[in-house]
């Protein structure tokens, strides 16, 4: 018997109410006791109880129903159980539609109503233990916001701790989706620099000009329409850190700027003459592999080697699936409470669909999925149908003929033409159904030349 | 327990009193005494349920008391019950002194069975037990052997014992200096 459950008993007749609490503390539990529903209200802000007795009729101010309609827009899955001395099948059936538990005459057999208590009690032993498990295992494999029991990710974390206060330069390397900017935070955000600002910055979104400005910042009457100076994100991270996005698309004329920053830690604003100092770590990543880059000329080599100081490579989702429980439990807790919906469980069924899915969107297309599945499900539980759109969004090799002497580039290029008609050129939708991130997509449409 | 006192509330079987009183007193180490029997009072009679409210018993059972400290069980023939339940064998205010129980579902005549005197006298024995322990602090015990034990049917008054378990033993003996 777990005597740290709490019980609110709720009804306007005194001796209804204490004789039902002392029997219920004789169980062994606590029980708190209300006069109407504005007391139960009272007494339950800031503190949810195990079981909710709420009498139907009340004479004064809400009745039974009306109280359990305002604790469950403070929780939402409290266990309530209706109490009435008027039985009728329309106000069971009332209670039971507006999200009662149960629905109880009095005066009912002992027995009942302890095998009612004993069996909603189990249940929420049940649901402690499964939330207090899954904190130890998410604690376990939480480092900040990444969670992982992945043995090469325990390696990235525990690389993380080590050269979180060093002032050295990190490249992160990685597939779209992977969590690139969550170690760039992970390792900005455990390191000395916590306090100071982090400021990320996509280099693929912005044009070269448009980059340059934004990366240094310009004095005004710079060029046409910078009408007043402007400091640069690398002056905002001042004291911190600075993540560069996408580093790998940046043109030449801005990567030797850069060099110069990491040689020198100053630099001149757009237009301006007056050299400014910083104290900045920069954090570079990339999904593309940037030794090639430098192979073939697009990348200076210098810079390379000056952004390549500590080298962290994310694994790709389908390279460490036995994260996808952890993550796919992890999402749907934190969307199902955004997002305002029930869910809190997954079945075994829809885990295995997520396990055997390739995830080329990786942790991004996950997050996206369940989000998806989320907000389509009409229960609380999460099942292999509610993520059946996967099916479609990899076409099975049966289903779909590679036309002859296609690349990969013209693959990827119809892809995105595609998936922008559909979403008429909404970028944020496009990058969601594509499951890369926006800057990506941007990346590719310049790449590619794809009219918007 | 400082000391305890048997109410009988309205006409009480006598064998079962004499048994309490000799069985109770062994059990807590205390003399029992006895209180003078008192009329069950009226305003807890439900003429449509045609039982006593136990709750108003117990608030009368605690005016009678005849010292702060002294735990009065009262013993009736008449039928409890609370709103919320059909009936009750008995109640006790949990880390109080007043406690009341009923002999009625005790009794074989209450189920149409021939009547049992030893058997009454054994169920009101685990019964007084029972709400004795609520007085002293214990809640329900899971060991259903123990007398502690919830009992929603005279049957399951029969399949426990006529002790407290162990670990209720060592919380009365630890907590309330009860003799284990």
């Amino acid at each position: 018997m777990d005597t740290q459950w709490e019980i609110l008993v709720v009804d306007d007749e005194e001796i209804t109410r204490e004789s039902m609490a002392a029997w219920l503390r004789e169980d062994g539990y606590l029980v708190t006791t209300a006069a109407s529903g504005r007391e139960a209200l009272d007494a339950t802000r800031g503190r949810e109880f195990a079981i909710y007795f709420l009498d139907l009729k009340m004479p004064k101010g809400l009745d039974g129903i009306e109280t359990m309609m305002e604790i469950k827009k403070l929780y939402p899955n409290p266990s309530i159980v209706i109490i009435t001395a008027y039985a009728t099948v329309d106000t069971a059936i009332t209670a039971m539609k507006e999200g009662a538990l149960e629905y109880i005459v009095k005066p009912c057999n002992p027995q009942e109503i302890s095998l009612l208590v004993g069996r909603i009690m189990k249940v929420k032993n049940l649901e402690r233990e499964n939330v207090l498990l899954r904190q130890q295992l998410s604690g376990r494999y939480r480092f900040q916001d990444i969670i992982s029991k992945n043995p090469r990710m325990q390696e990235i974390f525990a690389l993380i701790r080590d050269v979180s206060s060093l002032r050295s330069t990190v490249l992160i390397q990685g597939a779209s989706g992977t969590g690139k900017e969550l170690v760039a935070r992970a390792v900005h955000f455990s390191g000395d620099r916590a306090d100071k600002p982090f400021v990320a910055v996509s280099c693929a979104a912005l044009a070269e000009t448009l980059l340059e400005s934004e990366l240094f910042g310009h004095e005004k009457g710079a060029f046409t329409g910078a009408v007043s100076q402007k400091q640069g994100k690398f002056e905002l991270a001042d004291g911190g850190t600075i993540f560069l996005d996408e580093i790998g698309d940046i043109a030449p004329k801005l990567q030797l700027d850069l060099l110069r920053v990491l040689q020198e830690r100053s630099f001149y604003r757009v237009g301006g003459s007056e050299e400014i100092r910083v104290d900045v770590r920069v954090i570079a990543a990339t999904h593309v592999d940037l030794a090639e880059a430098v192979r073939q000329g697009r990348f200076r080599e210098d810079l390379y080697y000056r952004l390549n100081v500590i080298n962290i490579r994310i694994p790709a989702l389908r390279e460490r699936l036995e994260d996808v429980p952890l993550l796919a439990r992890g999402f749907m807790e934190r969307l199902s409470h955004e997002l305002g919906k029930e869910a809190r469980e997954i079945s075994e069924g829809a885990l295995k669909r997520l396990m055997e899915y390739p995830w080329p969107g990786n942790v991004r297309e996950l997050e996206n999925a369940v989000e998806r599945a989320i907000v389509t499900c009409k229960n609380r539980t999460l099942t292999e149908a509610d993520f059946q759109f996967l099916d479609t969004a990899v076409p099975h090799d049966q289903a779909w003929t590679v036309p002859e002497g296609l690349t990969i580039d013209e693959l990827e290029r119809r892809t995105i033409i595609a998936t922008l008609e559909r979403t008429e050129g909404n970028i944020k939708e496009a990058a969601a159904r594509l499951g890369i991130d926006r800057s990506t997509l941007y990346d590719r449409i310049k790449r590619y030349n794809i009219p918007r | 327990m400082n000391a305890l006192c048997l109410l009988p509330l309205g006409p009480v079987d006598a064998t079962v009193i004499e048994m309490l009183d000799r069985r109770l007193s062994e059990r807590f180490a205390l003399p029992v005494c006895r209180l003078n029997g008192a009329v069950v009072p009226g305003d807890a009679y439900d003429p449509v349920r045609k039982q006593f409210e136990a709750t108003h018993l117990l608030r009368a059972v605690r005016a009678a008391a005849p010292h702060d400290r002294t735990t009065v069980l009262a013993v009736t023939m008449e039928d409890l019950f609370i709103p919320m339940l059909t009936f009750v064998f008995g109640q006790a205010q949990l880390r109080g002194t007043a406690a009341v129980m009923s002999t009625a579902r005790l009794d074989q005549r209450f189920y149409g069975l021939e009547f049992s005197p030893a058997l009454l006298r054994q169920r009101a024995l685990k019964e007084a037990l029972h709400e004795l322990g609520h007085t002293i602090g214990l809640t329900h015990c899971p060991d259903r052997q123990c007398v502690m034990t919830l009992s929603n049917a005279v049957q399951q008054i029969d399949e426990k014992g006529e002790d407290y378990c162990r670990s209720c033993r060592i919380l009365l003996a630890d907590t309330h200096r009860v003799p284990a």
